[in-house]
């Protein structure tokens, strides 16, 4: 799209990037404040809760509110959402530390997360579908 | 070049470099088996047992890699934020199914990996097993399980939910797409919700609004119930 827009035009090139590199900055920053926030709350406060939690909590209060905008943090959180699964890569390594543990432990794994499954589901559903008023 | 596979650079260098090549090999063929992250990790692990790494070394490199797991988790207040408008509309049923859901699920998980014979590290690691990943994988980190293996398990109840979901929810009668989508992505997670696609937006906008909201329900619950519920398995 960027070249369409600029084909002979350097000098507006340079400005698109250099201002698509600065809102990825400052919205990278913003994450990484929220996750900062978070982790000082959890300690602070003594919570069990994952510091990254609160940081999502207090980030969602704040765009509720309008005090950040989503053009403040799309930049850079969309592609760390998109590119979510790549970050996974190191700890899913680390389930070579664990095959033991599996091969061992398989049919109690398997059945309790299919179980669980489909328990949850059921609730789920049965629950909503009962108290849902939107169709009527 | 022993120097290079103790320093953080390897890590990195070796899950970039896979990751990259396996991204190719996808875009070339396309089957779904050919999923690059699962390649990516089983590649990573035949090298480093060919190579006769540990896993720690690996991972120091790894660690700064899946560090942007927490601003991940953050910016998934962006999708949230867009499906607020969707719990106005009818708060009470979408929270209190969403926290019944959230709840059956770390209870009725560890009670049968209790009966079935699990160990106590892998029903703390099952608990958070719904939700999505990075999620889970710091409620495990938190509670005292292994990220690690929860992140598999994770895995598992996605491609479960996204298989048998729909057929099952449409089979012990529910039928709202709202309901379908609620109960999908709270049991699936990320994986369900994508399973929907092709049943139209209202069933994905409520799954995803599932995936947010268990998350945050779950993390909340688990550390309280794990207290309690070990206790008494004890």
């Amino acid at each position: 799209m960027e070249k369409h827009f600029f084909k002979n035009n350097k000098r507006l090139r340079k400005a698109f990037w250099e201002r698509i590199t600065t809102r990825m900055i400052k919205s990278l920053s913003i994450l990484f404040g929220f996750v900062g926030l978070g982790e000082i709350i959890r300690l602070g406060l003594q919570l069990p809760i994952p510091g990254s939690i609160i940081g999502l909590l207090l980030l969602t209060l704040c765009l509720q509110l309008g005090i950040l905008k989503e053009k403040d943090v799309k930049p850079s959180g969309k592609v760390l959402l998109k590119e979510m699964a790549f970050f996974f890569i190191p700890p899913g390594v680390g389930l070579m530390l664990y095959f033991d543990l599996i091969k061992s432990e398989w049919q109690a794994i398997l059945g309790a997360i299919v179980l669980s499954s489909f328990c949850i589901m059921a609730t789920v559903g049965f629950i909503h579908q009962k108290m849902d008023k939107s169709h009527e | 070049m022993n120097d290079f596979f103790q320093s953080e650079v390897f890590g990195i260098f070796l899950t970039l470099g896979v990751y990259f090549l396996a991204q190719k090999l996808y875009k070339r063929f396309s089957y779904f088996f050919l999923n690059p992250i699962l390649i990516t990790i089983g590649t990573i692990i035949l090298i480093l047992i060919s190579l006769d790494i540990d896993y720690a070394v690996y991972n120091k490199g790894g660690k700064l890699i899946s560090l942007f797991l927490s601003p991940a988790v953050v910016a998934l207040a962006i999708p949230l934020n867009r499906q607020f408008k969707l719990i106005r509309k009818n708060s009470k049923a979408i929270l209190f199914s969403m926290f019944s859901g959230s709840l059956a699920g770390i209870l009725s998980v560890m009670l049968i990996a209790y009966l079935l014979g699990g160990s106590e590290l892998t029903i703390i690691s099952l608990a958070p097993k719904s939700v999505t990943t990075p999620i889970a994988m710091s409620i495990s980190e938190q509670t005292g399980g292994l990220p690690s293996l929860t992140a598999v398990f994770v895995m598992i109840a996605g491609i479960l939910g996204s298989i048998a979901g729909l057929p099952f929810l449409r089979l012990i009668g529910i039928k709202k797409p709202e309901s379908i989508g609620l109960a999908v992505g709270t049991a699936s997670h990320g994986l369900g919700t994508a399973s929907l696609a092709a049943e139209g937006e209202q069933y994905t906008a409520y799954s995803g609004l599932a995936l947010s909201l268990c998350g945050i329900i779950t993390a909340g619950l688990t550390p309280l119930v794990l207290e309690w519920i070990m206790k008494w398995l004890r």
